[in-house]
């Protein structure tokens, strides 16, 4: 327990840690037999301490926080190991005592703010509803107690927010609302698990600066669960790293970037993407090694493959997408005459511009990211070139062609639909359920490929299968029976079946692991040098974009704020914005 | 899937691995092992009855009128000297065969009503909504009177009146179902393949609220054989002396205050484990048919 901020504590460090697991096992019984989720895990968190669990998924790490919470579901059950909090044991305590322990004495916060809020009442009564029932407040003070508690999360204009809905708020605002339910009765443990998936770079920054500042005021401790390692080491004391069920390394924050000891840290710290790395630097050593050199033989046929290009594949011109503004007081009974009736309204209908003219252009054989937060209108950007929705105004060229103005609907009949593809986000989202792995990669070569009859179409699955790593045994598999890197394989073997010159990857990887992260964004360079293609890459990871991509462009708020080689715009950013958004990445310290 | 090159040990597709996952469920689940059991004897019922029932349905014997349950007599004999048992029997075939036709009937038009309504919205849903909302605004079994009363009474009407009032609960669920994959990634995704809408339709999303459709149906079953019994009970639909249960428990029934009660219990309780089974079967097809169970 060699922690800083321990020592920074006045009352620390004390002798008897807040929170003791010991050689804690989890088993959850399955239909086959039992599986134990976490195997001898041992995690100590002293007062005022804040701890990292970090791991990939599977690996245990939430299922250690619920197993101290005791909130497993009703498959799981406490094997073996003790877990004591504050000198009371956790195992052995009974559900009433558990009850009281929960949210007074230790708190959580879930990855999914707004699933984790009651969507039908107001978060200023949800607030309350927590104070009353540890009866940390009255019906007299509960209000303004709640006030005060909205206001200690930095959420401007308490006063109002108290009768907001979780709908009306933004994601960000939401995790400070779940942040104020946690920390409202002065717990001395909290337990996030997860909090910024799924938020912006700033967002995220701002709610971690948040919940260290808080706890650092309080004197609470922290476990931080996380798939993060540089959001670990970048906010807390410590890192335990968790595989599969084990915990493989304990080391200061500070000592496991610069010299990890286990090799699946070393592993993980390899993947994580940061300054300063190329592509092959994420795959593990023995593997970079061969990957490299291949590399660079294929790296002269790129080559040719971008002279070949000299006017643009793409070029967006001045392009714009708007959507109607939902009216908050237009009666829907009007609503339902409006539509074909005579009566034109003389003002033109407010609208919502999401793409607010924006011009750009990619070159065979380049990669060019997309870069913004959410909501700045680069995934309508995105689809809107891809044709599944129709512009507003401007121009898509596609080879020359306005393909802009060839409405989405029929589009998908063009033989132009060959020649751009796309890689989804979600890669068990974005698979039928229903279809086996073959049959997702045989759909669009049986609705537009050359290959005629199930043997060519079975080949050609085949031959994709093999160019993506995707081992052929795993061909007839469903998508629930692979794993997430496996099926983003699957997505990308689709996406290239009919040798398209543009691909569009819209945030390819956020749903992977690193490690998986990594092998795939290998996996695409790859790809782009054999065969010749263009990405647009859209993302709001940085780090991932400044691998793969030759310029970048970055948007805020439906415009191009900058645009520039990566080096250029990712090394020396012209725009505020751009500065922003490179120093919210969380940076380990080194 | 017409590749068998996969190991033998362990095949993940197929129709070996879901007769397996079949039995895995009904071994883990006794309630749905039970209504399987169920099942099978009325499949057997209505596909052989006729064949091996002791007595001729339809025979009368004035002579061995109004006999309680005897070992000549299963289920004793009615007023006409015909043997319960036997009519008991054959009677599954009708009621089975209604329900089925009804069922398949309500879904091609609800099922697919609803999953266009869905997908395509707009206008489309307009009209389907409408349409449901309509058939739901009247009591339903009065519904069904009315359009056997007004088409006449055969047991095609029959069908199609249990079809017409299931209708809304068939297109509501198709309707949300489709509605929330309408912009899933893989709907998405097949676009991309060069997937018209049509095919979007019926060949990605149709086939994944197939599960929902499917315990739907298996719940209607049983509705549907009560709706056709009801409708014989009141005088619509199957005229005597055909076997149906439905007539049979209306004729029974005016003996049940004299004491001979078995005339109307045995083909009440036919009817009453048809629709517990076909009730039951629903959430043990769900089991068997959603892939993401099957791990």
């Amino acid at each position: 327990m060699i922690s800083a901020t321990a020592a920074a504590i006045p009352n620390a460090p004390p002798e008897v840690p807040l929170l003791d697991v010991r050689d804690l096992t989890v088993e959850f019984s399955t239909r086959r037999g039992t599986v134990q989720a976490v195997k001898h895990v041992d995690v100590t968190v002293g007062k005022g301490e804040t701890v990292a669990i970090v791991g990939e998924s599977g690996s245990g790490k939430s299922v250690t926080s619920y197993a101290v919470m005791r909130i497993l579901d009703r498959a799981g059950r406490i094997a073996n190991g003790t877990i004591t909090f504050g000198g009371v044991d956790v195992g052995k305590a009974d559900e009433r005592n558990m009850r009281d322990l929960r949210g007074r004495e230790i708190s959580m916060i879930f990855q999914n703010p707004r699933a984790a809020l009651n969507p039908i009442r107001k978060v200023g009564h949800q607030i309350e509803d927590v104070l009353r029932q540890h009866a940390q407040a009255g019906s007299d003070d509960a209000k303004a107690k709640a006030i005060a508690i909205l206001e200690q999360v930095r959420i401007a204009r308490p006063e109002e927010r108290y009768h907001a809905f979780p709908f009306e708020l933004s994601g960000g605002m939401c995790q400070r609302v779940v942040i104020a339910l946690a920390l409202a009765c002065r717990p001395q443990l909290l337990i996030a698990d997860e909090p910024t998936t799924g938020l912006d770079v700033t967002t995220q920054k701002t709610v971690m600066d948040l919940v260290v500042e808080l706890t650092r005021e309080r004197g609470m401790s922290t476990i931080l669960i996380t798939h993060d390692l540089g959001l670990a080491a970048a906010y807390c004391d410590r890192v335990v790293v968790m595989e599969k069920g084990r915990v493989v390394e304990t080391a200061n924050s500070h000592a496991i970037f610069s010299a990890p000891n286990h090799p699946y840290t070393r592993k993980l710290v390899r993947a994580t993407p940061r300054l300063g790395v190329t592509l092959t630097d994420l795959l593990p050593e023995d593997d970079a090694v061969s990957r490299s050199a291949l590399r660079k033989a294929s790296a002269i046929n790129g080559a040719a493959h971008q002279g070949a290009g000299e006017s643009p594949l793409l070029v967006v011109d001045n392009l714009i997408k708007e959507y109607p503004r939902k009216d908050v007081n237009g009666g829907s009974f009007a609503g339902l005459f409006k539509r074909n009736g005579a009566a034109a309204p003389d003002t033109p209908p407010p609208v919502f511009r999401a793409v607010d003219g924006i011009s750009f252009s990619v070159r065979r054989g380049e990669s060019v990211g997309l870069v913004g937060e959410s909501g700045c209108g680069k995934s309508t950007t995105s689809t809107m070139v891809m044709r599944l929705i129709d512009k507003t105004d401007g121009q898509i060229l596609f080879d020359g062609e306005d393909i802009g103005a060839i409405p989405a609907r029929q589009f998908a009949r063009l033989p132009l639909r060959k020649r751009i593809q796309m890689v989804f986000q979600d890669p068990t989202e974005s698979l039928n359920p229903r279809f086996t792995a073959a049959r997702a990669i045989a759909d669009p070569i049986l609705r537009m490929g050359d290959e005629k009859g199930t043997k060519a179409v079975r080949a050609r699955c085949e031959e994709l299968a093999t160019q993506v790593g995707l081992p052929l045994d795993l061909l007839d598999r469903f998508p629930h029976q692979l794993s997430g890197g496996q099926k983003a394989r699957v997505g990308i073997a689709r996406a290239i079946a009919l040798k398209p010159e543009l691909v569009i990857l819209d945030e390819p990887t956020a749903a992977l692991d690193v490690s998986v992260q990594a092998v795939v964004l290998n996996l695409l360079q790859d790809l782009k040098e054999q065969l010749g293609m263009s990405y647009l890459f859209v993302s709001h990871d940085l780090n991932v974009v400044r691998l793969l991509c030759d310029r970048v462009i970055v948007m805020q708020a439906g415009r191009i704020v900058e645009e520039g080689p990566t080096e250029q715009v990712l090394g020396a950013p012209a725009a505020a914005y751009t500065r922003e958004l490179l120093s919210a990445i969380p940076h380990p310290p080194l | 899937m017409s590749d068998t090159t996969a190991a033998p040990s362990a095949p993940t597709h197929g129709m070996g691995a879901i007769l397996r996952h079949a039995q895995y469920v009904i071994r883990e689940n006794k309630v749905t092992g039970f209504a399987f059991g169920l099942f099978v004897i009325i499949l057997l019922a209505a596909l052989f009855g006729p064949h091996i029932v002791p007595y001729d349905p339809l025979a009368s014997n004035t002579s061995a009128a109004l006999q309680a349950p005897s070992a000549r007599h299963w289920f004793g004999t009615d007023q006409l000297g015909r043997d319960v048992f036997s009519r008991v029997v054959v009677a599954t075939r009708l009621d089975f065969a209604i329900a089925i036709f009804s069922v398949v009937l309500v879904f091609l038009m609800g099922g697919l009503a609803g999953v266009a309504a869905g997908f395509f919205g707009g206008w489309t849903d307009r009209i389907v909504s409408r349409i449901a909302d309509t058939i739901m605004a009247f009591p339903l079994f009065v519904l069904a009177m009315g359009i056997v009363a007004a088409l006449g009474n055969t047991v095609e009407n029959i069908v199609l009146a249990t079809a017409i009032v299931n209708f809304p609960l068939y297109a509501r669920i198709a309707r949300a179902e489709a509605n929330v994959r309408r912009e899933a990634g893989f709907v998405q995704a097949a676009r991309l393949s060069g997937n018209g809408e049509m095919r979007i339709l019926l060949g990605h999303i149709l086939p994944n609220i197939m599960p929902i459709m499917v315990v739907q149906m298996s719940l209607t079953m049983g509705y549907a054989i009560l709706n056709a019994a009801g409708l014989s009970f009141i005088g619509l639909g199957v005229r005597p002396p055909t076997p149906e249960w439905g007539i049979m428990v209306a004729e029974g029934a005016a003996f049940m205050v004299s004491g001979e009660w078995w005339i109307a219990f045995f083909p009440g309780l036919g009817l009453m484990m048809a629709v517990f089974c076909f009730n039951l079967l629903g959430d043990g097809l769900r089991d068997i048919i959603d892939p993401q169970r099957r791990t």
